[in-house]
């Protein structure tokens, strides 16, 4: 039954863009088709992963193969079924959004093929979830690649879009490239690419210690872990708004699942393992934001949110492997609960932000938010929608973010009960950078929302803004609600999170129900302290409404003696994150470009700032442009004669003759 | 049990303004004025609850929601804060983490409400307060891991409560450490000098007061109410830190406390009193070096 | 007893961080005079019984006299005579320094037990409180621009090596002790002589000036 509704689910959602093809001369109708059929595919989808999450409705499937490759398998269990829901219901809001965002009647074969590849790399992400076997995980993961690649260059007649799809695919085939060496080396050792076999798997030594790298650098990529981040802002940046909430939100996190999944196998991992995962996560999360906090591109900003909360959830992760490590069920639950929770949890409010970002840019036509303001006014449903996902990206209660996060820190400060000396309790340092990290992606929320929605209109284009019709708020809505219902009832999943940390920790069914019991019962504390807010907040709020009614005047902001204020004088977004971004300036090294004015009239003055991608700016493309110019130094000492070339092939292959004689 | 409850309610509404009134009766001795009397600020919040308010036409929602968020934030994470002797009446593992996002989320909310306004220098004084308080955090949470680690507990009232006496015992030296860095926290958190100056008149200088220079009226007493409160939250914190609280008798303990929180507000007029403000460059710095202190106390405990 | 001890170890590490964090030259000058008095001071309370007495009160003594008053004396007569700005001029900005210092002493103090010592500890946190003020001492010297400001670095490192040398008081002589002062105050007149003499060339006392003495 579950089976049977994955597998029909998954099939739908992958079909579902045919409809666009074959009703082209009905564009309306062809895009309803598509979108319900990929909403119906979901719907399935994630009632099979309820049953798996809440009662005992895993499956597995075998199918023979050939010979060497093992079985056609697939499996749900608590842990894939996890990963599914958000994989299966961001892209299906997703598409519900592009109704109006990107309409197939007035884009045409865009929109068309937009569609295809939408249905297609959510089919694709769920086979890479559900896939038993390496070769049909990188089957799967590989079209996941090639259709998100098609996705991103949507808008092909934007240059940046097209560069931006090039680094993605390159950088996903660097990640693939260290996956089949991961794939090839285990494959060869357990005699089989059923993952069956793989469990069990010695992670001793230096062969482990190359595999977890493989594996670091193959999953890293995809998931966006500091230094391997740098083909994520771009690409998120250039791709259409929800196409950005489903790369972010959901796609990214197929990499965080592939770690976990290949992570499962390991056999009493050490515990450098988990610390190395740890300390990345953290390297991350503050450097993602402190990346974050110097855009001024709405959706490169929340771009980089991605790297930064990707961190938390690697900070969880390496929680969780530390715990396996020392055999502490609490460590494990902690540490895995707060870091799936928040891969569901980013999943729902970076797809909101994302949305909300399509939203601005679909009313003002801009994503820079130094030309926009006072959005709030024209548009307030989806400014109070983009509020909430602000608050819950900053891990404030009463929203879902706090609980993840909140998790993530209880799991590091597990280790203060050791004894002396212990290097694991180190992971209570945890707790002061998750601190810093909420605090600057508070800091950068408030300069968001702040600059685009409240205060004045700063350009001409934020003054003729509108609301964004129903279709593109309704799914925004549905993601809001999701956020406070997590945050509000934080018990209802923990549940689901035990079980799935179960699965992953090799722990018998069950034998974390004692640390999921207690986080439970905190987590109730939780959402009475969550409720109790909320009621504070809406007596307050009638305590205000109930004053004796005065007439309350309406006049301009006081402008501390200044009686003309203007737009053009209030504090930019740049001017908001400038003190955090000098601080961080050792790291961040901002391009600064100033003319100064001159005399007593000036004429015209400048001031510009832009701080470039630490590694992609920095490290990758001049390593590039440094590689090139030699070529094309090599290159100018031929004339250009095929002979020649022909020569240097023979010479090659004597040379490699050669040596293979002399010293093999 | 009831009484407890209602005793610990009652001190977290109506003690506040108290504190306040005496930050400034110290100020103005050190200064050889007489001062307002120490029950002002009660005064001034009736007054100012009686009056209407200006709203600029720029605002919207987000503007009035500020001082209530604020002010609900600040008063929901005293309910997990052992306010007198007791434990609190909110307590569970890992409830110190949610106190301090409760007033993160306060003063996110008074950030947005001073954006809102679209003003420069509203807007200038919510960059400082969000990105000073990003760094006091930091301070905060080691300062919180260092009594986790000291007491063997994850909940305020444990870490506050009966095994502290035992743990100045073992490890004096990292706490006095901790207690001087929540110090300077509770000084950044509260916009007193030497961070931020209360009383200037000049809003290129200010920080929180320039934040709340458009709301008035009753939005105004919210906000000076939630003020007031906060800073009675950072006192309860360094009495119950420093003084461990031996407690006895109940009504013992909650004279114990209040003498407690009245030299915790001597203590922070003194100091506004004898120190200038700092350059707004330096304030990072004070508040790193409070981050860099906490955590060597707790690597003391560590290692 | 051995909380005093702790307490006056953390001291010497506390000043370590308000040097990193100090941007006032005579607070800076004040505070390596306080952690030379508080050498001192501990020299007294570490001695057990089993010492010789004199030996004790000589070094404690001269440390007292030369570190904490006399050459914090020489240092603001230098001040005044050549009329030096009053500020640190740090190359690695004051935020970036503390962040280094306290990550020195957070690794010291977490890492210094795997150390091999040819002497017993005498007391757990004199190892990483040496290595900590040793630390301190390279990154002053390292990241501040003054001549002044090297010196008082150097003054710092001196400290720090004065610390190791409490885990050797039963085995270090008193004239090695007494040498090593005499180091440090000869060390100090060769700076004193050539910070006069780049004030009087330069008529500044920022050792970048220097560079341009080469070829």
């Amino acid at each position: 039954m579950t089976a049977a509704l994955a597998i029909v689910g998954l099939a739908l959602a992958t079909g579902s863009g045919l409809f666009g093809p074959a009703l082209r001369r009905r564009p309306a109708l062809g895009q309803g088709l598509s979108c319900a059929a990929l909403c119906a595919g979901a719907a399935l989808g994630v009632a099979a992963s309820a049953r798996t999450l809440f009662g005992p409705g895993g499956f597995v499937l075998r199918h023979p193969w050939h010979e060497p490759y093992g079985s056609l398998a697939l499996r749900l269990d608590p842990l894939s079924a996890l990963f599914l829901v958000p994989v299966l219901s961001v892209p299906a809001l997703s598409s519900i959004y592009g109704l109006a965002y990107w309409p197939q009647a007035r884009l045409g074969w865009k929109a068309i093929r937009l569609q295809l590849f939408f249905g297609l790399v959510t089919g694709s992400m769920g086979l890479v979830i559900l896939a038993d076997n390496a070769l049909l995980f990188l089957v799967g993961w590989e079209l996941m690649a090639v259709a998100a690649f098609m996705l991103v260059r949507s808008e092909e007649d934007r240059p940046e879009a097209l560069r931006a799809a090039w680094i993605y695919l390159a950088a996903s085939h660097v990640g693939t490239f260290a996956l089949f060496a991961f794939f090839c080396v285990a494959g060869s050792a357990r005699g089989s690419f059923d993952f069956d076999a793989w469990r069990g798997m010695s992670a001793a030594g230096a062969g482990g210690a190359w595999l977890y790298g493989f594996l670091l650098v193959g999953f890293g990529v995809k998931a966006g872990l500091v230094p391997l981040h740098f083909w994520l802002p771009g690409a998120h940046a250039a791709a259409p708004s929800h196409v950005s909430a489903v790369m972010s939100g959901v796609l990214l996190k197929t990499g965080i699942y592939g770690l976990l999944r290949t992570t499962g196998f390991f056999e009493g991992p050490p515990s450098s393992f988990g610390m190395t995962l740890f300390a990345l996560g953290a390297l991350s999360g503050v450097l993602g934001v402190a990346l974050a906090l110097a855009q001024h591109d709405l959706k490169r900003l929340l771009a980089y949110h991605s790297v930064e909360n990707i961190g938390i959830i690697a900070m969880g992760l390496g929680i969780a492997l530390v715990g396996r490590s020392r055999g502490d069920g609490a460590l494990v639950f902690l540490g895995f609960a707060g870091g799936a929770l928040h891969v569901v949890n980013h999943a729902l409010f970076k797809s909101l932000l994302f949305l909300g970002a399509g939203s601005v840019h679909h009313a003002a036509g801009t994503r820079d938010i130094e030309r926009l303001g006072g959005l709030g006014k024209a548009m307030p449903i989806t400014a109070l929608l983009f509020l909430v996902g602000a608050t819950a990206i900053c891990g404030l209660p009463p929203l879902n973010g706090f609980v993840s996060e909140w998790l993530v820190v209880l799991g590091s400060l597990r280790g203060m009960s050791l004894p002396r000396g212990d290097r694991v309790a180190y992971l209570a340092l945890g707790a002061p950078a998750l601190a810093f990290i909420g605090g600057l992606a508070a800091a950068c929320f408030a300069k968001v929302q702040g600059t685009v929605f409240l205060g004045q209109p700063r350009s001409e284009e934020a003054t003729r803004v509108h609301e964004s019709p129903s279709a593109m708020l309704l799914p925004m809505a549905l993601l809001g609600a999701a956020c406070l219902a997590i945050g509000l009832a934080p018990a209802l999943v923990v549940e689901p999170l035990e079980r799935a940390a179960a699965e992953w920790g090799g722990a018998a069914p069950g034998s974390l129900a004692g640390p999921a019991g207690s986080a439970a019962a905190s987590a109730a504390w939780v959402s009475a302290v969550a409720v109790a807010l909320l009621v504070a907040v809406g007596l307050l709020a009638l305590l205000a409404r109930g004053r004796p009614a005065r007439p309350v005047p309406r006049s301009e902001t006081w402008g501390c003696g200044y009686a003309f204020p203007t737009a053009r004088m209030e504090y930019t977004g740049s001017s908001f994150a400038q003190i955090l971004v000098e601080g961080f300036r050792s790291v961040l090294v901002p391009r600064v470009e100033l003319s100064q004015p001159r005399g007593a009239f000036p004429r015209s003055a400048r001031f510009a700032t832009e701080v470039p991608d630490l590694v992609l700016d920095r490290a990758i493309l001049p390593a590039v442009h440094a590689c090139e110019g030699g070529a094309r130094a090599v290159r100018s000492a031929f004339p250009g004669r095929i002979h020649l070339y022909a020569v240097l092939v023979l010479l090659a292959l004597v040379a490699l003759l050669a040596w293979r004689f002399i010293w093999w | 049990m009831a009484l407890r409850a209602l005793l610990q309610v009652g001190l977290l509404l109506l003690l506040p303004p108290l504190l306040p009134g005496v930050v400034n009766r110290v100020k103005a001795t050190f200064a050889g004025r007489r001062g307002p009397p120490l029950l002002q600020s009660y005064y001034d919040l009736g007054k100012l609850l009686r009056k209407g308010a200006v709203y600029s036409r720029t605002t919207t929602w987000v503007f009035r929601a500020g001082p209530a968020v604020g002010l609900a934030a600040v008063f929901t994470a005293g309910l997990m804060l052992p306010v007198a002797g007791e434990p609190a009446l909110v307590r569970f593992p890992g409830d110190f983490v949610l106190l301090a996002y409760l007033l993160a989320l306060g003063r996110f909310f008074t950030a947005l409400a001073a954006l809102d306004t679209g003003s420069s220098f509203e807007g200038m004084g919510a960059a400082r307060e969000v990105s000073f308080a990003s760094l006091a955090e930091p301070a905060l949470f080691l300062c919180f891991v260092v009594l986790a680690r000291a007491t063997g507990t994850l909940s305020l009232s444990g870490m506050l409560g009966p095994g502290l006496a035992h743990a100045w015992g073992d490890s004096a030296p990292a706490l006095l450490l901790a207690a001087i860095a929540l110090f300077v926290v509770a000084l950044a958190e509260n916009a007193r000098i030497p961070v931020d100056d209360p009383n200037t008149h000049l809003e290129l200088t200010m920080i929180h007061e320039v934040m709340v220079l458009d709301h008035s009226g009753p939005d105004l007493a919210l906000i000076l109410y939630g003020a007031s409160m906060k800073l009675l939250l950072f006192g309860a914190l360094l009495v119950r830190l420093t003084l461990g609280m031996p407690f006895r008798s109940l009504w013992g303990a909650e004279g114990l406390f209040v003498l407690g929180l009245l030299g915790f507000a001597v203590l922070v007029g003194a100091t506004e009193s004898v120190m200038a403000r700092l350059r707004l460059t330096r304030v990072p710095q004070m508040l790193v070096g409070a981050s860099v202190l906490s955590m060597f106390a707790l690597v003391l405990l560590l290692r | 007893m051995a909380s005093w001890i702790d307490m006056t170890f953390i001291l010497v590490v506390v000043v370590d961080l308000f040097l990193l964090a100090s941007s006032r030259l005579g607070a800076a000058i004040r505070a390596v005079a306080f952690q030379g008095a508080l050498l001192s001071l501990l020299t007294l309370l570490i001695a057990s019984p089993a010492h010789d007495l004199a030996h004790v009160a000589i070094v404690a003594g001269g440390a007292l006299a030369i570190k904490a008053l006399f050459i914090p004396w020489l240092m603001f007569r230098a001040i005044r005579e050549a009329a030096i700005r009053r500020e640190m001029e740090p190359l690695i900005g004051y935020v970036p320094s503390l962040l280094l210092g306290g990550t020195g002493v957070a690794l010291a103090f977490a890492f210094s037990r795997g150390l091999p010592l040819p002497t017993p500890e005498t007391h757990s946190f004199l190892v990483p409180t040496a290595l900590a003020t040793v630390w301190t001492g390279l990154l002053l010297v390292v990241s501040r621009k003054k001549a002044v400001t090297q010196v008082l670095g150097f003054l710092v490192l001196e400290n720090g090596v004065f610390v190791f040398g409490l885990l050797l008081t039963d085995f270090m002589p008193v004239m090695v002790e007494a040498g090593v002062l005499l180091d440090l105050l000869a060390a100090v007149f060769v700076m004193g002589i050539v910070m006069f003499h780049i004030n009087r060339e330069f008529s500044s006392l920022d050792t970048d000036a220097l560079a341009s003495l080469k070829d």
